[in-house]
């Protein structure tokens, strides 16, 4: 990784926490050729309206995720409908095919709540810490959560109306979520109660489906009602602890997307479909430090971006594979 | 879209700062300022909001005062909230589907499992304290760590001997503490104390409880109304007990001195509500006491 990366990597931890993006003071001579090469290019320029014109609009990761995420959820709800018992528990805990399995904010609430951890609580939060290290941290978040999924569709709906002109997107204070991550944790480790779960909406949707509707339910449509029509995604742009929690699994996870300078056109496409929009600031004419940059911690590698893209610009990568190949 | 997207700013060619004099911080326009004004009032609304709505999440903790009786093994009821996980992996295990999860309404922990005997109680129809053993977090334990107090009374004077399984080598459940205890809150309506029989379906034909029958079936709960009864003296309490020695029927002295049969809770009872369930009387004659320990 060259300095400029490092400084970068350390930038989008922050980036994580609610630090705004800002623009690089440094960038390396290869990449500032690229800049300057694409600035006033005219080829360049009819070449991306062609190239954007003739894009076809894939979904292709948006489908394999949102099968993925069903199919986890459609697990959890089977194994205890028909008694197959390959995944059983909810979200929050778990035992697949017998293995412990324990949400790391949830485990972490119990953790500070009842100060006493016992071993398959240990266990659990670790095999998960793994997987979600392994798998992408935040992945987690739009690959098998299954408010993200409901969010998706209300975001539709609210992009929707607001293309009316009916509603504007409020936009809030990204440091609030990790205000609220400090404040339910203190809560939990003051009240030895986990107050988190009683409103935390994952946890909610997860029981629903498995264990049959209730009215906790109502605060989840709360949520989703507050979201069409005041702030886009609010709850996982500016709420959610689990996000967070699982934002800083991803920073030393090895799946992120990347993105490479040369090919980009830097209309923005990408920016508007992210949930988290912040994370593409390198994507911005004039931004990105090196000719590949790799995309920050806060990122929940859903692919909506690299099925948006219509110059392949931005695409999975997993750090180390390319140079085992 | 571009009117959709007024939180990211435009991409194309950011232009470069406008010189000021050294030392000038930047002009900002009043309408940016506002703008700004309004995401900061917007940000601390939603944090009221959220907040607001989490502290609603302490009621159970308020509540707590009042009992309601947790799966076997459960911890004392502040521990147990503050260390349950909410999983529901002992609603899973439960062969009588006894444990359910608490609702919104309900006051005592979104998604805490609990048991309502009168519904369905637990019969130990597997044997094991299976929920105990699906427990990941140790919110129901077989052995409760050392800096958990154990309440005088709570604790059993010795494993409770599960009749279904007395001829096996090992005939005791894991359990060390009651989770409530029998009380005949009812005495005037308890048709044993009234000296008569009962014959039926207990609970009627509607009723969708189960039971261990050991007549019928050792591994098979099956419904309570498939069971009909026909005793003489109404025993069903004593009868269907799955503890040894808990609950008998006793000759005791009434308040005007005569003397008459009753149910007698004895010690080794752990306030599984079995007993609450099959009462036939409505509403039940003897029932469970959640959280409540022994007292000579």
């Amino acid at each position: 990784m060259s300095a400029l990366l490092k400084r970068r990597f350390v930038d989008q931890i922050k980036v994580l926490f609610g630090a705004e993006p800002t623009k690089p003071k440094e960038i390396s001579p290869a990449a500032q050729q690229i800049h300057f090469y694409k600035k006033g290019n005219r080829d360049l320029i009819a070449e991306k309206l062609h190239a954007r014109a003739h894009a076809e609009h894939k979904n292709t990761w948006r489908n394999r995720r949102w099968a993925t995420l069903i199919f986890a959820n459609l697990l959890f709800t089977l194994s205890f409908f028909l008694d197959i018992q390959i995944l059983e528990g909810a979200l929050t805990a778990s035992r697949f095919v017998g293995f412990h399995l324990i949400d790391l904010n949830s485990a972490l609430q119990v953790m500070l709540a009842h100060k006493h951890i016992i071993n398959n609580l240990l266990i659990g939060t670790g095999t998960v810490l793994i997987l979600w290290v392994l798998l992408g941290g935040r992945t987690f978040c739009s690959w098998v959560c299954p408010y993200h999924l409901l969010a998706e569709w209300a975001e539709k709906i609210h992009l929707f109306l607001a293309k009316k002109k009916l509603v504007t997107d409020q936009t809030m204070d990204r440091r609030l979520r990790s205000v609220f991550w400090v404040i339910f944790a203190l809560l939990a480790l003051a009240t030895g109660y986990t107050v988190y779960e009683a409103i935390s909406p994952t946890g909610i949707l997860s029981r629903a489906l498995i264990y049959g509707p209730g009215l906790a339910l109502l605060w989840v449509l709360a949520l989703l009602f507050f979201e069409v029509f005041f702030s886009r995604r609010a709850w996982c742009r500016y709420a959610c602890p689990i996000g967070l929690t699982y934002g800083v699994v991803g920073i030393v996870s090895p799946v992120r997307i990347l993105y490479k300078l040369d090919g980009c056109f830097h209309e923005g496409d990408c920016r508007k479909v992210c949930l988290v929009p912040h994370v593409l600031d390198t994507v911005i004419k004039g931004r990105a430090v090196e000719k590949e940059v790799p995309i920050g911690p806060d990122c929940t590698r859903c692919g909506l971006c690299v099925d948006t893209c219509p110059t392949g610009s931005l695409s999975f990568d997993v750090k180390g594979l390319s140079k085992l190949a | 879209m571009s009117d959709i997207e007024n939180d990211v700013e435009s991409d194309s060619g950011d232009k470069p700062p406008r010189k000021t004099a050294a030392n000038a911080t930047p002009a900002v326009s009043i309408a940016k300022r506002q703008t700004t004004r309004r995401r900061v009032l917007r940000t601390i609304l939603l944090t009221g909001g959220v907040l607001g709505a989490a502290m609603s999440g302490f009621l159970p903790l308020v509540y707590a005062q009042k009992k309601r009786l947790r799966p076997p093994g459960a911890l004392d009821e502040r521990d147990f909230l503050g260390s349950c996980i909410k999983c529901g992996q002992c609603v899973q295990v439960c062969p009588v589907s006894a444990i359910k999860l608490a609702d919104l309404v309900d006051g005592m922990g979104v998604g805490a499992p609990y048991i309502d005997p009168r519904a369905q109680a637990c019969d130990f129809s597997c044997d094991a304290v299976q929920c105990i053993l699906a427990c990941p977090t140790g919110s129901l334990t077989y052995h409760k760590p050392a800096f958990l107090q154990v309440r005088p009374g709570a604790a059993l004077a010795a494993k409770p001997i599960l009749i279904a399984k007395e001829k096996d080598a090992e005939p005791t459940l894991n359990m060390h503490e009651r989770i409530g205890v029998a009380r005949l809150t009812r005495p005037e309506a308890c048709l044993a104390v009234q000296g008569k029989g009962f014959k039926g379906q207990t609970r009627g034909p509607d009723f969708k409880g189960q039971l261990r029958y050991m007549s019928v079936d050792r591994w098979k709960p099956v419904k309570v109304s498939s069971h009909p009864y026909d005793v003489a003296e109404c025993d069903l309490c004593v009868r269907e007990c799955p503890v040894k020695g808990a609950i008998s029927i006793e000759t005791v002295f009434a308040p005007d001195g005569s003397k008459r049969k009753s149910p007698v809770v004895h010690e080794p009872c752990v306030g599984c509500g079995v007993c609450e369930m099959v009462c036939p009387v409505e509403p039940a004659a003897i029932t469970i006491e959640a959280g409540e320990v022994w007292k000579i």
